[in-house]
């Protein structure tokens, strides 16, 4: 309900962040924490539409009015249960979700859409403060074991939920610590890792066991998974990071983005990195214009880079948002707090070669400009003649994204049937071609946004919880 | 009536039928043949208040009631050689029709002749009535029965007029009984007209004019009677039936009982207790009601019961329509007790109703409780009385007239021929009131809930441990607390939401539903009002008793020996004492209702057969209130919903005889809203203890999520909320007291199969199947499962809900994220693949059901090529866009929508808040603003002769599919300048429409309103808007015959400004099944082809207009989907006004950002018709109208696969009649509105100099009450040629001389002044536009004018300007919602000035009950010389004042003027004693209209100042 004229009457207020002088210096989260006040104001802006395109715009579904309004109401507890119902960890969605719920706000059609990112990570974190956030053991358990391979927040969500339903969860993952891309692939000043830590001691009171170092396929074999579980979800991400076949490619000096951003978590977390690669001096180039980017973006500046580039292949977004695309997710030239920090940003570049010094070191970046046609109602590239540039560069950085889960140890030992894009096919119960065996999170979408990773999970635990016991009462949030 | 019930739509009890009705009678008692005559002539002039069918020579039947004339008896006897007659009184005259095929009727006869010996009476012979075979039309022909008379003489136990009477009663029920039950095919055309040894009926199937030419006994010179009692008949339908023409054998009837169902199934339940003395076997009348006949025929029954069973004529007609007594405060303290007393034997038949009755010797008639049928009569100085529903249908010279007055609500007026004379309504009910101590019977008897001693067995308030898992045993959802229940529990009312619905049938859903929510409210349309359950309170009453009943046939003490509740919502402290009773008459037992769970299906049937059993057992063991409880509801026990026990154990009791001996009470956690209560008063529940509704509001005042008030007061406010939600729905139907309602069943199943329906909803309507015991134990079983098999960590939350509001894990809605968002899309961009991903999503129900149309699919057609299709440019001729009156949207978004369907051809709707003049002139551009359909709806705002003549279509708006039934309102902070203007209101202050149109209260009225439309503006087409339910198709037919063009089908789901929540979702019923219904009976009756079907209510795609052509519709409109196309994104705050894309708002701020453009609208339109061209091409089709009707091109897809849905069967909507070859399946020929006989077309010759020079023109003519509308075709004529100013005052100048027909002077323009020296009929007035009526007695009358009635009911409806001076008194509702007219006069009925919003009215005499009621603007200024006044004026939204000096001025003026214009005495004396007279006068004055003056007053002296 929110306050019936609020939108008229309350302009959109996102919280402060720390000046960029100031953050750079450290690894912790930037953002201030908005006053209550403030917090109930914002969600007083929300109009509870009759169609409330931003919970069709969330992945996960967050039933965003109702919580809006009941932060308005100073209901906060009511508010922790409700995101919790779509959602089991808000505060890893509220910190790093690029927030389409925002792009579909009604409001955004002609006005400023509601702070709900904001709101939903404040109710979370008054959650925690106010110690609400405590385990929730089933009351029965099924007797039933379920192994969940991948730490990532796909299986840390399906983990949750499948020991909630009462079975018993084994959650492997090969890394040392648990969580994924969320624990080595997102920087530490975007998400600070007690959050996860938190999460894996509530997830441990209420019956899932995790398991690290644990790399399924090949120093645990498959098939003791299958024979001691009665159901297996995979979760394993798509790791594969693209590459860029170009003269040059060996130079040292280049990296992927997913060599360089873990080794400052682990850093951050205390670990000891022999020969870390850092930017510290150099002038770094990072290929890719995506969330990764940012990422190494970020990183570079808080590390000391002399200068950062960041380039992208496709033409610059516009400004603005085209018409004809609300409430969908637009193109447009998006800002990060990463990119406030300092860069230099560059568009419809292909990057031709590499060359570099006697040493083998990378030294310069030999690129091109493009244009960008309409051929056939496809997008097509084309060269521009003349416009062929070299940049001086120490480190260079890849971030052009995934190509899917690693298909040779764990799935090709299983044997499940893959997509055509190398993804693993599964069907509406997210059982893969194997009985018994399931997979979701960006194991079988492809990669993709943590919103759609919980999602995921939450789905597959229906699908597993349904296959051991017949029906499930695992709360859905179905696509439309 | 088994013979007629049908595989298709029809359901034959919701005929309806209304009519003209009236009497005349030698008050001393002097038979004549001059009387029938008399009679004759009265039925003649009213002959345009019935109907013809398709055949415009069979009428819809007539009717003439009169005492038996012996002389003419024993001469025919003599002369066909028969028996000698016994003396007069000692013989019975039986009117009979018979079959005509020989065996049959030999058959029929000794089945006659054999009861009469049986009953021990002589049987005299046989006459065959005379008749001119070819006067009835060929339809009439086709059926005519052979028509004769039995004689029968007093035999055995006969002696005396009342015993013979009552053996000749038996006789005829016992005959009727045998030949239905015999096997003879046309056991249908028997009947007996009438049996009786005082009165004989002579009707049929038959135009009044036909009945002389067809009776030749009516011509004999011997043939006399003291009193004829004569109806001319309109029915819905024209299923030829000799049968159903009136009178009756006791009454005639206009009006309609809304409470049959229930009244019938409560005598059927009481019979088991008959028992008589006066009779040897009671069970000989059995069934009391005959079931074949209509409800008139079934109110007669019921009637002759009382009668013959012991009590007076007007004892019985008293118990049947009784005041409203309950909140009456001037009633005697001896009549409320009578009343209360009969309270505790019969509930009310309640409805719009003029009856006049006869015994033969008493001659009356009586009016509903709420007058809501016009009765006038008139007394004349040689002793006769001439009753009618018009004034005028007789001449009588004005020197002759004693005493002219109109029949008044719930009275009644009688003539007693023995006594030979005129017996008051005072003098009858306080003779009936005395006949026993009534008052103390109650006293010592009488049970009062609140005199119970306290309860001592409270259960705990409120168990929070168990509360969650039981609100989802029950099925609460997040919606219930937040929307529902949360509203209730603060403000006292329910809330209101908008945008219509468009989530599945609950059949349909996925998702397990409440019992409840498979059944659809009934309401009102056309054929009764609705009621105004706020503005008209005084006749409702929420009372009600429980608690076993006698022997209707006797009066003791005992009787009255029940329960009394103030409401039908009980507290947990109120059951508690209910329980606790036992005082050796009213015990109370409780019976679980409770199933194992786990038990599927077949466990629910058992424990539904245990609960009856019991309750059988209970009954036998002496228990009088039975409470069927659901608590202890576990992890064991499942609760049968609430609806399923009550209706079982109702039904159950009624079969076994048993049901008056206990009444039900429903102790249950599962209702919670408003519906729910409902439906468990509907199916017999005496009252409700929603316990855990309590609870929960409990929960969440300790929660703090109700804060504004503490738990007491919210549960207070719930119970207030629900009483008035009942009381809502209650009206909706016209069913004023609980009493009535109770039981009535007025709801229609959609869903269910007809094993549950016959068995625990018997008599329901439900047409499409659908699920059985086992589903609705599914259902119960999943919501359990919820409650108990979920694990504790997973469900800290109820079931999201998603009916109101579209959550993902909620319920479907057609209109969702991914629809919105493609179609403005497709129509921004112009796109049509885009177009086409959106329909694909909007129909496709592969994965998830909706609506009955996902259900067909095509046949296979014979294709042709697209080009041959004609093209989407025509198709979109015949677009329209839903009625969103500008008030509800913003003047933006109106004239968007106005401008694209006037690009396209098409029509878009003004809706009901009239239309700014301006917009009536094209833009520069070309671009016209102005709206093809001007709207004319129930509020009637801004309705002008000059707003008429620029419209293409009329349309009368009946009921709107969001809110059938019901008025609305716009709230005052939407009322802006301009909107008041365009209005003729006041900025600020809000707007009321009343529920019904208070000229149209039944069938003929509408027909009357067609014509006044018709004569307003020729041009025009004449559409009604209907809401689908069942029984729609049978109005629809009397739409038809009314002489409308156009007939708009509308669903259930439709959009709306504001609407109370439990409308929107559960009043009414989908489209298909109305359109579909409205195509087979207009069909069947060759009435299709001269009207065109126009079908709306969430159309969206090709496809679903695919659908509706082939289901019969001609013409669709769109009005969420023109919305959406426009900027809409469903926020459903329409009544906020806050809509953030300025469509349903006036803030500037929000207006400034809508965004429509009328491109948008025209590529909706567009599209949807290319759309629709890919499917004809498909099916074979090249026009839209040769795909009109074919329904033999749908099939059925295959459901099976859904656990619901596979029980749905719609074989009854694909039924296509079987009629001959020529009768049209679409609209090919247009109406005969006979305007050219229209007294108009001789006034607009005279008026020609005025017309076309504007000169000074003034003439003199007779007229009559068949000269109807009169002045209102000149009117147009003025407008036409001189806009909305007209001409200059007095131009034309016209006097009448005689009774005016209904409707005089209907939108009279300006410069137009009309005289009548004589009296007006109803609807004078109507819409005044400027022009001024004087109207006076005739100068020859030697009665007292300001005691007589000079004009009928509802004058001045809706009127915007003129003035209007009349010596004489108004009939009820003078003046409603006026908004602009002055007038005088000196007396009036009840609820004057009843929703006015402007204008001055002065009344120097007597106002009735409720004046003011609904009052927002205007003032009313009362001459109260006893002071009185105030205790009948309603004073919800006004204040009373005296004069001050400018009201002085204004009232002397006015009264000046009056007496000058009329010669008025009273204005004289008031004007000659002014010093004292003008003291006496009270100011009415609404309270925020004064505000809203002072305001401009200061505002504009602030000014003043200023610029000083």
């Amino acid at each position: 309900m929110g306050k019936i004229t609020g939108f008229l009457e309350i302009p959109r207020e996102a919280p402060h962040k720390e000046p960029v002088a100031a953050r750079l210096r450290h690894w912790h989260e930037f953002e201030e924490k908005p006053s209550d006040e403030q917090l109930r104001a914002q969600g007083a802006r929300c109009m509870d539409c009759g169609i409330p395109f931003c919970h069709k715009g969330c992945p996960l579904g967050n039933i965003i009015p109702d919580w809006n309004d009941l932060v308005y109401r100073n209901r906060w507890r009511e508010a922790m249960a409700r995101l919790h119902s779509t959602n089991n960890f808000p505060e890893f969605t509220g910190r790093i979700c690029p927030a389409p719920c925002e792009e579909a706000c009604v409001l955004n059609i002609n006005n400023d859409p509601v702070t709900i990112k904001t709101i939903e990570k404040s109710i979370v974190d008054h959650a925690w403060d106010a110690g609400w956030v405590v385990p929730q053991p089933p009351e029965r358990r099924t007797g039933k074991k379920v192994a969940v391979v991948g730490s990532g927040p796909a299986g840390l969500a399906c983990a949750q939920q499948l020991a909630r339903a009462g079975h018993l969860v084994t959650l492997y993952e090969r890394a040392d610590r648990i969580g994924g891309l969320l624990r080595y692939g997102i920087p530490d000043f975007k998400m600070e890792k007690r959050h996860i830590d938190r999460r894996m001691e509530q997830m441990g009171a209420e019956g899932v066991t995790f398991v690290t170092n644990a790399h399924v396929g090949v120093n645990v074999p498959v098939e003791q998974l299958r024979r001691e579980f009665d159901a297996l979800v995979l979760a394993g991400g798509a790791t594969k990071p693209r590459d860029l076949a170009v003269p040059g490619r060996e130079l040292k000096g280049i990296h992927f983005a997913m060599e360089f951003l873990p080794q400052q978590n682990r850093v951050v977390a205390g670990d000891r990195v022999a020969g870390q690669l850092v930017a510290t001096g150099k002038r770094v180039v990072i290929l890719g214009g995506g969330d990764t980017g940012s990422d190494c973006l970020g990183t570079s500046n808080r590390q000391g880079a002399v200068s950062v580039h960041q380039f992208e292949l496709l033409p610059e977004p516009p400004k603005d948002r085209p018409p004809f695309t609300w409430p969908n997710w637009p193109m447009i030239l998006r800002t990060s707090t990463s990119h406030e920090e300092g860069v230099v940003r560059d568009w419809s570049i292909n990057t031709k070669r590499f060359s570099g010094d006697a040493h083998g070191n990378v030294r310069k970046l030999h690129g091109v400009r493009l244009e960008w046609t309409q051929d056939g109602g496809r997008p097509a590239m084309r060269e521009i003649p003349g416009s062929e540039f070299e940049l001086e560069c120490d480190l260079v950085l890849l971030a052009l994204g995934f190509l899917g889960p690693e298909p040779d140890t764990m799935l090709a030992q299983l044997g499940v049937k893959l997509t055509d894009r190398g993804n693993v096919w599964v069907d509406e119960s997210y059982q893969t071609s194997v009985p018994g065996v399931f997979a979701c999170g960006d194991m079988r979408r492809g990669q993709s946004l943590v919103v759609w990773a919980i999602w995921e999970g939450r789905e597959a635990a229906r699908g597993v919880d349904a296959y051991l016991m017949g029906r499930t009462f695992l709360p859905a949030s179905p696509e439309l | 009536m088994s013979a007629r019930s049908p595989r298709w739509l029809l359901d034959p009890r919701t005929e309806r039928d209304a009519c003209g009705v009236g009497f005349v009678v030698n008050v001393k008692g002097a038979r004549s043949h001059a009387i029938v005559e008399q009679g004759l002539t009265v039925l003649r002039n009213l002959t345009h208040r019935g109907a013809c069918g398709c055949d415009p020579l069979t009428g819809d039947g007539a009717g003439i009631l009169v005492q038996i004339p012996d002389e003419f008896f024993r001469r025919e006897c003599r002369s066909a050689r028969l028996a000698a007659l016994p003396a007069p009184g000692s013989y019975g005259v039986g009117m009979v029709f018979l079959p005509r095929e020989v065996n049959q009727r030999n058959e029929c006869e000794r089945i006659v002749e054999k009861i009469i010996r049986d009953e021990g009476q002589e049987l005299l012979g046989w006459r065959r009535v005379p008749v001119d075979e070819s006067a009835p039309g060929p339809l009439a022909r086709q059926t005519l029965p052979e028509i004769r008379q039995v004689l029968v003489g007093a035999g055995r136990d006969a002696a005396g007029p009342a015993a013979l009477e009552r053996k000749l009663y038996v006789i005829r029920k016992r005959v009727e009984q045998l030949v239905r039950s015999s096997r003879m095919p046309d056991s249908e055309r028997f009947y007996v007209p009438s049996l009786s040894a005082t009165t004989i009926v002579y009707k049929g199937l038959l135009l009044p004019d036909q009945i002389p030419a067809f009776y030749h006994d009516l011509a004999d010179p011997q043939f006399v009677s003291a009193l004829a009692l004569v109806h001319q008949r309109f029915s819905t339908n024209t299923f030829p039936s000799w049968d159903r023409a009136h009178p009756y054998r006791f009454i005639a009837h206009n009006g309609e009982i809304n409470t049959l169902r229930g009244n019938v199934n409560w005598m059927h339940a009481r019979q088991a207790m008959f028992a008589s003395p006066l009779f040897d076997d009671v069970t000989k009348l059995f069934p009391i009601i005959d079931p074949a006949t209509s409800d008139s025929g079934q109110f007669d029954n019921a009637l002759e019961l009382l009668q013959r069973t012991g009590r007076s004529l007007p004892h019985a007609v008293m118990m049947m329509i009784p005041e409203a007594w309950q909140n009456h405060e001037s009633m005697s303290a001896a009549k409320k007790a009578f009343y209360e007393y009969h309270a505790c034997l019969q509930e009310p038949w309640d409805g719009p109703a003029s009856i006049a009755f006869t015994d033969g010797r008493v001659i009356g008639a009586v009016l509903d409780r709420n007058g809501l049928r016009p009765s006038r009569y008139v007394v004349t100085k040689d002793g006769f009385v001439v009753m009618a529903s018009e004034v005028g249908v007789l001449d009588i010279a004005p020197e002759n007239v004693l005493h002219k007055d109109r029949l008044q609500p719930g009275r009644m007026f009688l003539v007693d021929t023995e006594q030979g004379r005129i017996v008051g309504d005072e003098e009858i009910k306080e003779a009936m009131a005395a006949r026993r101590p009534y008052r103390q019977w109650l006293d010592q008897h009488r049970v009062r809930l609140e005199d119970l001693p306290a309860p001592t067995d409270v259960p705990p308030a409120f168990a929070p441990d168990t509360l969650r898992a039981r609100q989802q045993a029950f099925g609460y959802t997040i919606e219930d607390l937040r929307i529902l229940m949360t509203p209730m529990a603060l403000n006292g009312q329910e809330a209101v939401g908008s945008m219509g619905t468009d989530t599945p049938l609950a059949v349909l859903s996925d998702r397990p539903q409440v019992l409840f929510n498979y059944f659809k409210q009934l309401f009102a349309q056309v054929t009764n009002p609705p009621i105004d359950p706020i503005r008209e309170e005084l006749v409702m009453s929420l009372e009600t008793t429980i608690g076993p009943e006698q022997n209707l046939f006797e009066e003791t003490p005992l009787h009255c020996h029940q329960l009394r509740l103030k409401s039908p919502v009980l507290t947990n402290e109120q059951l508690a004492q209910v329980k606790a009773l036992d005082d050796g008459h009213l015990r109370a037992i409780t019976l679980p209702t409770l199933f194992p769970a786990g038990a599927g299906g077949p466990g629910l049937r058992q424990a539904l057969d245990a609960l009856c059993a019991r309750a059988s057992e209970a009954v036998a063991d002496g228990y009088t209130i039975l409470v069927l409880s659901d608590r202890g509801v576990n992890e064991r026990n499942v609760p049968i919903p609430s609806l399923l026990a009550a209706a079982a154990v109702h039904h159950h009791l009624i079969r076994e005889g048993i049901r008056m001996r206990a009444g039900l009470v429903v102790e249950s956690g599962e209702p919670r809203e408003v519906m729910h209560f409902c439906l468990l008063l509907g199916y017999g529940a005496g009252a409700v203890n929603p316990y855990l509704a309590y609870e929960t509001l409990r929960a969440m005042e300790t929660e703090g999520v109700i804060r504004e008030v503490d738990a007491e007061a919210a549960l207070a406010n719930y119970r207030k909320a629900i009483d008035k939600g009942v009381l809502k729905t209650m009206t909706k139907m016209g069913i004023s007291t609980l009493q009535s309602y109770r039981g009535a069943q007025i709801f229609e199943a959609i869903g269910l199969d007809s094993e549950v329906v016959q068995r625990y909803f018997t008599w329901t309507a439900s047409r499409i199947e659908g699920v059985g015991l086992d589903v609705l134990a599914e259902e119960a079983q999943r919501r359990h499962d919820y409650a108990y098999k979920v694990s504790p960590a997973l469900d800290g939350d109820l079931d999201a809900g998603g009916q109101y509001q579209w959550r993902r894990r909620g319920e479907h809605h057609m209109y969702n994220p991914n629809t919105v968002a493609k179609l403005q899309h497709a129509v921004r961009k112009g796109d049509y693949r885009i177009f086409k991903e959106y329909s694909a999503a909007a129909n496709d129900e592969s994965r998830r059901l909706c609506t009955i149309r996902g259900l067909l699919k095509f046949k296979p057609g014979h294709p042709v090529p697209l080009d041959e299709v004609e093209p989407a440019r025509e198709i979109v001729k015949r677009f329209k866009t839903g009625a969103m009156s500008l008030g509800s949207i913003s003047r933006e978004a109106h004239e968007n929508l106005a401008i694209a369907m006037n690009r396209l051809g098409g029509k878009s709707n003004t809706g009901e808040g009239g239309e700014d003049p301006v917009r009536f002139t094209p833009d520069p551009n070309g671009d016209l603003r102005r709206s093809a359909i001007k709207q004319v709806a129930s509020g009637r705002f801004g309705v002008t002769s000059y707003y008429l003549v620029n419209a293409d279509e009329l349309q009368i708006k009946m009921a709107q599919g969001a809110k059938p039934g019901e008025g609305g309102q716009l709230p005052g902070h939407k009322v802006d300048q301009y909107i008041a203007r365009i209005r003729y209101s006041t900025p600020g202050v809000g707007l009321i429409s009343p529920p019904p149109h208070h000229d149209i209260y039944s069938i003929e009225d509408l027909a009357q309103l067609i014509h006044d439309l018709k004569n307003a503006n020729d041009r025009a087409r004449i559409s009604v808007k209907l809401v689908a339910e069942v029984g729609v198709g049978t109005v629809a037919a009397g739409v038809s015959k009314a002489k409308a063009d156009v007939v708009l089908i509308s669903g259930d789901s439709g959009g709306t400004g504001a609407s109370p929540l439990s409308s929107i979702k559960h009043a009414g019923v989908p489209w298909e099944l109305g359109l579909a219904e409205t195509q087979q009976i207009l069909v069947a009756n060759d009435l299709r082809g001269r009207i065109r079907v126009e079908t709306d209510g969430q159309l969206k795609t090709g496809r679903d207009v695919a659908i509706a052509a082939l289901l019969g519709a001609e013409e669709f409109g769109f009005a969420s989907a023109a919305l959406v196309a426009s900027g809409c994104i469903m926020m459903r705050v329409c009544h906020l006004n806050t809509c953030p894309v300025g469509i349903a708002t006036q803030d500037p701020r929000l207006r400034a950002k809508f965004e429509g453009k009328p491109e948008h609208v025209v590529n909706l339109m567009l599209f949807i018709a290319e759309e629709l061209r890919e499917i004809m091409a498909a099916l074979g089709f090249r026009t839209v109208d040769e795909m009109v009707g074919r329904v033999d091109m749908l099939d059925v897809r295959d459901v099976s696969a859904h656990w619901k849905a596979c029980g749905v069967d719609l074989s009854q909507i694909l039924h296509k009649p079987d009629v001959p070859a020529g009768v049209a399946i679409r609209c090919i020929q247009s109406q005969d509105h006979g305007l050219e006989k229209a007294l108009d077309n001789r006034i607009i010759a005279l008026a020609r100099p005025a017309l076309e020079q504007r000169a000074a023109t003034a003439f003199e003519l007779p007229i009559t009450n068949r000269n109807r509308t009169v002045c209102t075709m000149l009117s147009a004529e003025v407008s036409r040629r001189h806009g909305a100013d007209g001409l200059p005052p007095d131009t034309i100048r016209i006097k009448f001389t005689g009774s005016a027909g209904q409707s005089f002077c209907a939108w009279l323009a300006p410069g137009v002044s009309v005289e009548l020296e004589g009296d007006a009929n109803d609807y004078f007035g109507k819409g005044l536009s400027g022009g001024r009526v004087v109207i006076y007695p005739p100068r020859a009358a030697t009665f007292l004018p300001e005691e007589n009635i000079i004009v009928g009911n509802v004058s001045l409806y809706g009127a915007t300007g003129g003035e209007v001076f009349l010596r004489g008194q108004a009939g009820e509702r003078f003046c409603v919602r006026n908004s602009g007219v002055t007038a005088v006069v000196e007396g009036l009925g009840d609820h004057g000035c009843e929703y006015m919003t402007k204008g001055t009215v002065v009344v120097l005499g007597r106002t009735g009950r409720n004046f003011a009621a609904g009052m927002s603007g205007g003032v009313a200024y009362v001459l109260d010389e006893d002071g009185t006044f105030e205790l009948r004026c309603n004073k919800g939204m006004v204040g009373l004042s005296p004069l001050d000096e400018r009201d002085e001025t204004t009232v002397r003026k006015l009264i000046e003027r009056h007496y000058e214009l009329t010669r008025s005495a009273v204005a004289w004396r008031v004007l000659s004693g002014w010093r004292e007279t003008h003291k006496r006068f009270v100011k009415v004055l609404p309270v925020e209209y004064a505000k809203v003056l002072a305001k401009q007053h200061l505002d504009t002296e602030a000014a003043r100042l200023a610029s000083v």
